[in-house]
């Protein structure tokens, strides 16, 4: 596990992403918020999202986007988490694009931004 | 129902101007539009600016520096759609009889390099996932796997807008590319290359609406500002749901343009569309109907959109050409096709256009298509 505390709270834990699902449409999303971003029903409760991905799309970043403090390159993308019919937008352990492929099984983690801070990213499973 | 008459039309070419402030250049393209307009003083009864980074009163301060202030000024924010939803403000306050005659510019002056973008949380940024190039790139790859895209062929629609730009005296890049050259610039996001984006830059444009049934008529000026589901859909999300697949912001602006216009994607002769990057261009081909869904590349190998073909697309040579002065691209586009309708945009000058669709998509989501016609 790494040490460093995470760069926002309410985000992940160790255990996955912290999504909410909807107590209306029962459908699940990312970042928890109050209300659901499909429906608008303000019914939303907490859950603990799948650790296990499949990649959908991806790149690198090459440049520190601004505002960014952490290493370049970095492998940036969409993994699909079947269990939650969720797209999530993510960082991936992995920043050559040529060794990955679409439908990649992939694995949640918990990575170092600096020494002081931790992100999610998806990696190898 | 009134018609709504492009009565003028101004520009401040779009590069990197030094020194001079946005308000310099919003000076040079409305004086030009009004002069165009032949009208002189205050004689229209509001204004509308757009500009997403200008900051606070940028209408107000480049028509206090004209001496022009007095009636209502508003300044519009909608990303890349910015000057394209102060146009449908306008126009739409024409046809409504609120007014008669209506001023709308933009303007911008981005910094170099990525955009930073107040859109994002703190965290966001720290976090390393808001690369505006990234996300590009991610589209480019769902483009690339869904509709048979390959690198060559965004390189081929760089190479033919920036072709186009060669004779545009207001765009920012004005020299010929061969995709060779392309493909060897550094790659920026996989599969993007540095010359498949544009630059963000500097410029202005402004148009005067006037109530006439004469002249080049705005027959449809629609907005349509986000759509939850999509993964890699404008707004950027951070997530979407799987498989979805609703229509598109674009789509829904043209359709709605279409409806309004009482035409339909076969009666356009020229078109202007966002080409924040290469793949983007091509997704604009599916998304604005010009052709069916999966055949972009259908369309961009018939010819049809380059300069000579049935369909142009981007004569101006389009943002990868012209560069993205946020604020000021979508009016950017409407003073280009007045031009051509006109027949006045010499070398590249479209073969006796009637109709013509602007369209603009970014951040928000937001998305406008616009329909000119004479």
């Amino acid at each position: 596990m790494e040490v460093g505390e995470p760069v926002e709270d309410g985000l992940f834990t160790s255990a996955g992403l912290i999504g909410g699902e909807c107590a209306a449409c029962r459908q699940r999303h990312f970042p928890r918020a109050d209300t659901c971003p499909w429906c608008g029903t303000p019914d939303v409760s907490e859950v603990t999202l799948s650790t296990e991905g499949r990649l959908w799309a991806w790149t690198a970043v090459n440049t520190p986007p601004p505002g960014y403090e952490g290493a370049v390159p970095y492998g940036f993308g969409v993994v699909e988490l079947d269990h939650d019919n969720l797209q999530v937008v993510t960082r991936l352990v992995e920043a050559d694009p040529s060794a990955l492929q679409a439908g990649t099984a992939l694995r949640f983690t918990v990575v170092p931004l600096d020494g002081e801070t931790t992100t999610w990213a998806y990696g190898p499973s | 129902m009134t018609g709504v008459e492009i009565a003028g039309i101004g520009i401040h070419a779009f590069g990197r101007h030094g020194d001079k402030t946005q308000t310099d250049m919003g000076v040079t393209a409305v004086r030009d539009a009004l002069r165009d307009a032949g009208i002189d003083g205050r004689s229209f009864q509001a204004a509308f600016c757009g500009t997403a980074y200008g900051g606070v009163a940028s209408g107000h301060r480049v028509l206090g520096a004209l001496g022009l202030t007095g009636g209502p000024i508003v300044d519009v924010e909608a990303g890349c759609a910015s000057g394209a939803a102060a146009l449908s403000l306008a126009a739409d306050a024409i046809r409504a009889g609120q007014y008669d005659t209506v001023l709308v510019f933009g303007v911008e002056k981005m910094p170099k390099g990525v955009i930073r973008s107040s859109f994002f949380a703190p965290w966001q940024e720290k976090a390393g996932l808001t690369p505006a190039p990234a996300y590009f790139a991610l589209r480019a790859q769902r483009l690339m796997a869904d509709s048979m895209v390959t690198k060559q062929h965004l390189a081929d629609v760089v190479v033919k807008n920036r072709a186009n730009g060669v004779h545009n005296p207001d765009a920012m890049f004005r020299a010929s590319v061969t995709a060779p050259e392309v493909l060897a610039s550094r790659v920026v996001c996989e599969p993007l290359h540095l010359w498949m984006l544009c630059s963000p830059n500097e410029g202005a444009a402004a148009v005067v609406l006037r109530a006439s049934d004469a002249g080049v008529q705005v027959r449809a000026a629609v907005l349509r500002s986000h759509l939850p589901g999509y993964v890699l859909n404008e707004g950027t999300p951070m997530c979407g749901l799987m498989g979805a697949a609703p229509e598109s912001p674009s789509t829904m602006a043209a359709r709605a343009a279409y409806e309004q216009a009482a035409l339909g994607p076969d009666d356009l002769n020229v078109v202007e569309c966002q080409d924040t990057d290469a793949a983007r261009e091509l997704l604009a081909y599916e998304e604005l109907l010009l052709c069916q869904p999966g055949d972009c590349v259908k369309l961009l190998e018939s010819g049809d959109t380059k300069l000579g073909g049935c369909l142009p697309v981007n004569p101006s040579g389009g943002l990868l050409s012209k560069g993205e002065p946020l604020g000021a691209s979508a009016l950017g586009q409407v003073v280009e096709l007045t031009h051509q309708l006109r027949g006045q945009c010499g070398a590249r000058q479209v073969d006796g256009p009637l109709v013509a669709l602007a369209h603009t998509i970014g951040r928000g989501a937001n998305a406008s298509a616009i329909i000119l016609s004479r």
